[in-house]
């Protein structure tokens, strides 16, 4: 039975992929993008990996659905194209696409067996954590300085985005609500950010014993905050003002902190004293979560449209 | 046959298939903006490789290796940043050039009709 469904599931994802790249209307062809982004959170539960299809559903179906939306209604009859490719160039580009894909696949049917796992050091070492969640245990324990550096890409991203606003407003703040505001997406924006922010509280203070974790928790928050935005009931932030810059930077900030004051109290960089490792996680989590929302917030918002006001 | 059913194979050929749809859309197709959906599709596809070598390391009582899963989940968030800095870049590109088509005929009156 559950064969029948991963087949389904696999026909599904290659089939909306073909339609993504083939379809003509730019609108629609990014509307299968939003529903392939569904698709593979399924997928991702296939794979016994709840945490990953969260994460998928969240910023790779929404969150870059809402991105791209965005720009192709900004885009719409003046988007940039080049020259198409001949029939000819297309068939060669296909074949050489086919050769990579042929061989990846060579090589998953290919991987070593028994495959090598950390699983068992994961296991080993997560009541010393004081985590239930192995794969939060990795993000925020073993492999913590993956997820302070990829903390700092997001910054740097954000910083790329906000330096392409025009000299005269920079500082200011982007522009977000369309001119008049749907009467649905005005309802919404009342009514959903109340159970949105539950849920994305539960979600961060579950993701350290059960799926869930910082950036899922994130995204539900910056999409609540988008959402106000969106409809017009709060001001967009300007980008130059202090409070946002102490969200966006706190987060990461307070990890770096902590992973210095490792040196003093522990056995080095990013190492937790035994004992205070679940209440450290448990604040760098709090304040990762509140940046990651800002950011991606901002991120989907885009460069300063308005001077700041002063 | 049945070896090629397990999820851990069967979605680990699905995201190589994945990606060759997605360097196809970069390489071939004409408008930017389904390039960079195209950038996307490609990152799904090496994720769920991933993602399928996760599953076949499952052991000590969990169901597949925690370690790639986090990576995925720092790789989905890079992304994303990725994907909207070349949104970004792309409608200032548009901006830049509708600029320079009226700077180039600047006293005609539209006449597009």
């Amino acid at each position: 039975m559950m064969v029948l469904l991963d087949l389904a599931l696999a026909a599904w994802l290659l089939a909306l992929a073909l339609h993504v790249v083939m379809e003509r209307n730019e609108r629609s062809a990014i509307i299968a993008f939003l529903a392939l982004g569904l698709l593979l959170g399924l997928v991702w539960v296939r794979l016994a990996a709840p945490d990953v299809a969260l994460t998928e559903i969240a910023i790779g179906g929404g969150g870059t659905g809402i991105l791209l939306l965005r720009a192709e209604a900004a885009l719409r009859g003046r988007g940039k194209h080049e020259e198409g490719a001949t029939r000819g160039g297309k068939l060669a580009v296909a074949a050489g696409c086919a050769v990579i894909s042929a061989g990846l696949g060579f090589a998953v049917l290919a991987l070593a067996s028994p495959a090598p796992t950390l699983a068992p050091a994961a296991s080993d070492a997560i009541a010393a954590t004081g985590l239930g969640n192995p794969v939060t245990a990795v993000l925020l324990a073993y492999r913590a300085l993956d997820t302070l550096l990829e903390k700092v890409v997001v910054l740097l991203a954000l910083v790329g985005i906000w330096s392409l606003a025009p000299d005269g407003i920079w500082g200011g703040a982007p522009e977000v609500a369309p001119a008049a505001v749907p009467g649905p997406l005005a309802w919404l924006a009342r009514i959903l950010p109340p159970f949105g922010v539950v849920i994305g509280v539960y979600m961060f203070w579950v993701g350290a014993d059960a799926p869930g974790g910082t950036f899922q928790a994130g995204t539900v928050l910056a999409a609540m905050w988008l959402l106000v935005i969106m409809a017009g009931l709060l001001p967009p932030p300007d980008a130059a003002s202090p409070a946002l810059r102490l969200v966006l930077v706190g987060g990461p900030a307070l990890f770096l902190a902590i992973a210095f004051l490792g040196f003093i109290v522990a056995d080095g960089f990013l190492a937790y004293p035994e004992g205070f490792a679940k209440p450290l996680i448990v604040a760098i989590e709090a304040a990762l979560t509140l940046s990651v929302a800002a950011a991606l917030a901002m991120l989907v918002a885009g460069p300063a449209r308005k001077a700041p006001a002063r | 046959m049945t070896a090629v059913l397990q999820p851990g194979v069967l979605f680990g050929l699905c995201g190589a298939v994945l990606v060759g749809i997605g360097l196809f859309a970069i390489v071939t197709h004409p408008a930017l903006l389904r390039r960079i959906v195209g950038c996307n599709i490609l990152g799904a596809g090496i994720f769920l490789v991933f993602g399928a070598v996760a599953r076949r390391g499952a052991g000590a009582g969990l169901d597949a290796d925690p370690v790639p899963q986090a990576l995925v989940i720092t790789g989905i968030v890079v992304a994303f940043s990725a994907s909207a800095l070349a949104v970004a870049l792309l409608k200032r590109l548009s901006e830049l050039s509708v600029g320079e088509g009226r700077a180039a005929e600047p006293a005609a009156p539209r006449s597009e009709t």
